[in-house]
């Protein structure tokens, strides 16, 4: 065992330790068995261990990765983050149409999970074993929503241009059919654990099935369903910022361009226009959702 | 066992109902208030967005063609008929399977070097083991960057600095990992037991001993349980890496898609759903045995 330096360790030496280190021989020939080695705990660390950075280098091989790519590319990004100082948008044009791509991207955002929300609604009461109790309706929903959740957002995207033609609304409908996926799934959990008692007090007053859902369910699930949806815009605003990379409208256009006639400083305003707008996002995400639901629910 | 129910005088009554009914205006017009401000937002996101309706039952005839399409092969027939020819890809070499290994290796190799990345600034991002704040500060907003950039955003810097491959995607995932895993291993770091920390800070033992001895074995487990999760995540992102030009088989279904042959997108998309179904059971099944391991000992 080595002993570290006293410049090594920024707390201040104990003495005990010192007496301790002293004694050591002594108190290895007394305690003999937590000195021992745990040789089978051991080898099976140093297995997975050595089993993941297997595959870690079998990997780099085979995608043919050198240090000099590395190190060439990083030389390059350096290159590039000076020419990235200061940010600028060059124009006054330019920053019109930048600003134009930020809202676009936020109207993608905003009504791309306002939809989903929307259609997933009812879903997520269909695919609810509570509400619907057979098994093969909510099987059937299930695996429709799995299927849609899969396939990312920029593929539906490339889909929808083809209906819709280029542009946001593109962007829209992709955000809402991939998001009504997973708000589907997502819905339906929260419906299952609601307590059944609202719902079984609601009935027995003489209240119809769809009061019941109404006025015993709706009140214990929509607080956990607007937080999930607050949740979606604050990830869909990160998503429609690259939706645009594929013609899907929104700023993400914008970004592609300039950094393919490599105008970085642009880039760079580019960024941070992007970074504060999710940052802004975000904490408007948070203050709805203590407004809404209220602090502890949050 | 039947009760009368005292009834208060209507006078006393008539003001708790004023009351009443005064909160319950009070909150059905805050409700009226939110709901026209969320359809003004509509509207105007609407405008921005060039939602057109008419646009769109015009043209959502082209959508349930285009889906069935996708499962007709150029000669007409359906995909099913001719399996064969419609995964033709997977038997070529450099096609499909081997885009498909190298789309998994980029979120393998993205995967671990972030995983590294967040394992290191956990620690220094953490309020209790790090007693100086602009060293703590600083690991945050870093982490903080790294995270909100989205993935794809790296990874088109870097295809132009790195030129066109795996290389960029892998550096994309890599530093979106350490941003997102680091946020999640320092808040796990900030929940430990303090008290094997101070029993080894007692005997002497310098930050690095402690970290080892006292932090690692309590977060282990959360740490490699978030690893597989990202690790799921990361290879549904590295599947459209190739939109940008770095790698995996996201370029063949861009190609697929911009040049209409339809058969192959569908080929291709099962075979990413599947691959991403295949990842996410076996993640699940390892961090099942994870645990057990970690109950069992």
């Amino acid at each position: 065992m080595s002993t570290p330096s006293a410049a090594s360790s920024p707390t201040p030496r104990s003495s005990l330790r010192d007496i301790s280190l002293a004694q050591r021989a002594d108190i290895e020939a007394r305690h003999p068995i937590v000195f021992r080695a745990d040789v089978a705990r051991r080898a099976v660390t140093i297995g997975i261990v050595a089993a993941i950075l297997g595959v870690y280098v079998f990997g780099l091989a085979t995608l043919d990765i050198s240090w000099g790519a590395v190190f060439d590319g990083l030389t390059r990004l350096g290159e590039f983050a000076v020419l990235m100082m200061p940010p600028s948008f060059g124009t006054a044009a330019r920053l019109s149409a930048y600003l134009s791509g930020l809202a676009a991207t936020l109207a993608i955002a905003f009504l791309g999970t306002l939809l989903a929300a929307i259609i997933a609604f009812p879903f997520g009461f269909l695919a609810a074993r509570n509400v619907i109790p057979n098994v093969f309706a909510h099987f059937a929903v299930r695996r429709v929503l799995d299927t849609l959740r899969a396939i990312d957002t920029l593929i539906w995207a490339l889909i929808w241009i083809n209906v819709v033609g280029l542009g946001p609304f593109a962007g829209i409908l992709a955000i809402m059919t991939s998001d009504f996926g997973a708000f589907g799934k997502l819905f339906s959990e929260a419906v299952e654990a609601t307590d059944a008692k609202a719902v079984e007090g609601i009935l027995s007053t003489g209240g119809g099935h769809l009061q019941s859902v109404r006025f015993g369910l709706l009140p214990q699930v929509l607080p956990v369903l607007i937080s999930q949806v607050l949740y979606f815009f604050e990830s869909n605003t990160r998503s429609a910022t690259i939706i645009g990379i594929v013609g899907a409208g929104g700023i993400g256009a914008s970004l592609y361009e300039e950094i393919q006639v490599n105008e970085w400083q642009h880039v760079a305003f580019l960024v941070l226009m992007i970074l504060i707008t999710v940052a802004a996002i975000d904490l408007i995400s948070a203050r709805l959702r203590v407004a809404i639901i209220g602090r502890r629910a949050a | 066992m039947a009760s009368a129910i005292r009834r208060l005088p209507d006078a006393q009554a008539a003001v708790r109902m004023r009351a009443y009914d005064g909160a319950i205006a009070a909150r059905r017009r805050r409700t009226y208030l939110g709901a026209a401000l969320l359809l003004a937002m509509i509207g105007l996101a609407g405008n921005v967005g060039e939602v057109s309706i008419p646009k769109f039952v015009a043209n959502i005839g082209n959508f349930t063609s285009y889906i069935g399409r996708l499962f007709y092969l150029d000669s007409g027939q359906p995909v099913v008929a001719n399996i064969s020819e419609w995964f033709w890809g997977v038997t070529q070499k450099s096609k499909w399977l081997p885009l498909l290994g190298e789309t998994l290796l980029i979120a393998y190799i993205g995967t671990i070097t972030g995983a590294v990345g967040a394992f290191i600034w956990s620690f220094l991002a953490a309020q209790n083991l790090v007693p100086s704040r602009w060293l703590r500060v600083f690991a945050r907003r870093y982490l903080e960057f790294c995270r909100t950039v989205p993935e794809l955003v790296f990874a088109l810097i870097f295809v132009v600095a790195f030129h066109l491959g795996p290389l960029p995607g892998i550096l994309a995932l890599a530093i979106h990992t350490t941003g997102a895993l680091g946020k999640l291993f320092a808040e796990v770091v900030e929940n430990i037991d303090m008290k094997p920390v101070e029993g080894l800070t007692a005997t002497g033992a310098s930050w690095v001993q402690t970290v080892r001895f006292a932090v690692l074995p309590q977060v282990l487990s959360n740490f490699v349980s978030y690893t597989l999760l990202r690790f799921e995540i990361n290879v549904r992102s590295a599947g459209i890496m190739g939109f940008v030009g770095a790698g995996g088989i996201g370029q063949e279904l861009l190609v697929s898609v911009r040049k209409f042959y339809y058969s192959d997108v569908s080929a291709i998309l099962l075979l990413l759903i599947a691959t991403v179904m295949i990842i996410d059971l076996l993640t699940e099944w390892l961090r099942h045995a994870l645990i057990g391991r970690e109950a069992g000992t």
